[in-house]
């Protein structure tokens, strides 16, 4: 076979299928590029068409708009406070309960747990990661907020509410729905996703450090006081600041259980509202004209404010694996 | 003892101590947590195996405070949707990983674009859904399961994206070494040799992708909305699972919530076990 072509033949063959894979290759380079491309275009995508139809509503709220706390829908007159206030108050309370917590599973993950149940546990916790936060809205809504209202805030209120300066945070109160409750479901949300980036983070510290340290003597503690929680910092501020970043924009587990009041009330107990629980309720109902912009607005501002949080959390997780790097 | 000794005795008690307490705070953490998911699992459970027999896989949805009904417009509408995204952003995703881990390892631009992939797996899915909303169905003017399709598209994508490059880049360069040395070309080699040796972990993604998209309410509020009726017109308002939860979860009338139960069971079960099976095909392939 070989023989019946001449080399003159074997050349043009060759050139032909060099050819066609050049073209192949331009071909799937391509269209690969493109795909990989289409996410940052949707990224500007989203960012103008929300601020192109923000815009009739900050051009008649000017920057006012996210310090007027009115939503007033038949005056006409919106301003961002509200949501904004409801969206921070409850991250931060699910922050505050979930950042020890994710803490404590994790280290129990990678330091104390016996190896037979270490990967059944933590795939557990990834489970109740990939939970539907919609499920957690209901759970929140008709098992939580039930007793919630029948058991902690009582307690809150003969305990921290007779603090003065603190008391008014947990004064009133009633079914159980508000700020507070919101707050709680979150951190039972973000608990799994912190907890799983914070066990990562963990695994990274080289074995020999810990080694070393167990080695003079230390216990578990001091190691995870003072080798680990050092080594890896700014991983778990990588950590929490990605649980933010997912509680910011958390909808359906906050609509449910917010309360969907449209004002700031000093008490934790009390109904809000957050951006995303202002949207899902209101935007169906929106008719153009500056409700529906203003709507808009809010969507932009909580996409802005989620965007800084997020990429301060990816540059932090990403200096942690540089200095890994260095260090080793 | 002496002094020395003395004080030497109380400060190993006081470390015994503190890493004593240290220790049971990590553990109770961990059984918070354990708790937490046994009580929504759970609840879930009970509340949803009693809403769900038979006729909620074969009726629609009924109308408020009657009896019988049940979820099959939602449950077809769900499939198709989250169907035809895993069609969209499977292709999508893949290429862009292949993109990512075998032609952009050095390029700025691919760095850029890893970057921005990462935040968008954690960006707000409201605002994903009002963004097609605007996009499409405003200027469609009525509300679609294509949208519906589309907002879950741009969720599901980021998941691909980043699961495909990761996995890719497990594969060891001498297999692309070997490939070029007998005068493959790139695409030939990526496509047919890299792919296909990390064919289960690409799979892991698609099916996370799949797990997450199915759970997603935000975004199909604006979009896909729903409908009381069974409809396979993706052109057209859809009903789905996740919005017919919600809008039967808020209502006051004991069957609809009933059925929102019957449809949290299903929906989880289905995204448990899809994280499941990832779990099983990804171990298998790191045995083997």
């Amino acid at each position: 076979m070989e023989s019946s072509l001449t080399s003159e033949q074997k050349k043009i063959n060759a050139a032909k299928i060099s050819k066609r894979e050049k073209i192949f290759e331009f071909i799937f380079f391509r269209t690969s590029q493109a795909s990989s491309m289409f996410v940052l275009v949707v990224l500007l995508g989203i960012f103008l068409s929300l601020l192109i139809n923000a815009w009739p509503s900050f051009k008649e709220f000017g920057f006012g708009f996210f310090f007027s706390p009115e939503w007033n829908i038949t005056k006409n007159k919106f301003g961002g406070l509200i949501g904004i206030y409801g969206t921070v108050i409850s991250s931060f309370i699910a922050l505050l309960i979930a950042t020890p917590l994710s803490f404590g599973i994790a280290l129990f993950l990678t330091e104390i747990c016996p190896m037979v149940l270490r990967r059944p546990l933590g795939i557990a916790v990834e489970l109740l990661a990939a939970i539907p936060s919609i499920i957690y809205g209901m759970f929140g809504l008709f098992v939580f907020s039930p007793i919630f209202a029948d058991y902690v805030e009582p307690f809150l209120q003969a305990t921290l509410g007779h603090i003065p300066g603190v008391g008014i945070l947990f004064s009133g109160g009633g079914n159980g729905i508000g700020v507070l409750c919101a707050g709680l479901i979150l951190a039972m949300m973000i608990l799994p996703f912190i907890s799983a980036v914070m066990r990562d983070v963990f695994l990274i510290v080289p074995p020999v450090l810990k080694e070393s340290a167990y080695g003079i003597g230390c216990t578990t503690w001091e190691v995870s006081r003072f080798v680990v929680l050092p080594y890896t910092k700014n991983g778990l501020i990588g950590g929490i600041m990605l649980g933010l970043g997912r509680a910011l924009g958390e909808t359906m587990a906050v609509t449910f259980v917010i309360g969907n009041a449209q004002r700031i009330q000093p008490s934790l107990f009390a109904p809000g509202s957050s951006i995303a629980s202002t949207l899902a309720n209101q935007f169906g109902e929106a008719s153009p004209g500056l409700h529906f912009s203003s709507l808009f607005a809010l969507g932009l501002t909580l996409f802005i404010i989620t965007l800084i949080v997020l990429t301060l959390a990816k540059l932090m997780l990403i200096r942690m694996q540089k200095n890994e790097g260095a260090s080793s | 003892m002496s002094e020395a000794m003395k004080l030497k005795e109380s400060l190993i008690a006081k470390r015994k101590r503190t890493n004593f307490v240290a220790l049971i705070l990590s553990m109770s953490a961990m059984t918070i947590g354990m708790v937490f998911l046994l009580w929504i699992l759970s609840i879930l459970f009970i509340k949803g195996f009693s809403a769900i027999d038979w006729s909620i896989f074969a009726n629609s949805t009924p109308a408020p405070d009657s009896k019988g009904g049940g979820l099959a417009n939602a449950i077809v509408g769900s499939l198709m949707m989250v169907g035809s995204c895993t069609f969209i952003s499977a292709p999508l995703g893949v290429l862009a990983g292949i993109y990512l881990s075998e032609y952009g390892t050095r390029s700025k631009v691919a760095s850029v674009t890893r970057f921005v992939t990462d935040i968008m797996l954690s960006a707000p899915s409201i605002v994903i859904g009002l963004f097609v909303y605007s996009l499409v169905v405003a200027r469609a003017q009525h509300f679609s399961g294509w949208s519906g399709t589309i907002a879950l598209s741009l969720i599901a994508i980021p998941v691909v994206v980043r699961t495909t490059e990761n996995m890719l880049r497990l594969i060891p360069g001498t297999l692309r070494e070997a490939a070029y040395a007998l005068g493959a070309s790139k695409w030939r080699v990526s496509l047919f040799i890299i792919l296909r040796a990390a064919k289960s972990g690409v799979m892991t993604g698609i099916l996370l992708a799949v797990a997450r998209v199915s759970g997603e309410t935000a975004p199909l509020l604006f979009t896909a909305l729903n409908n009381q009726f069974f409809s396979t017109n993706m052109n057209a308002p859809l009903a789905n699972l996740p919005v017919v939860i919600f809008q039967f979860a808020m209502s006051p009338y004991d069957n609809w919530v009933n059925l929102a139960w019957g449809g949290s069971l299903l929906i989880t079960l289905t995204v448990l076990g899809l994280n499941i099976i990832t779990r099983i095909l990804f171990s298998d392939k790191k045995e083997g």
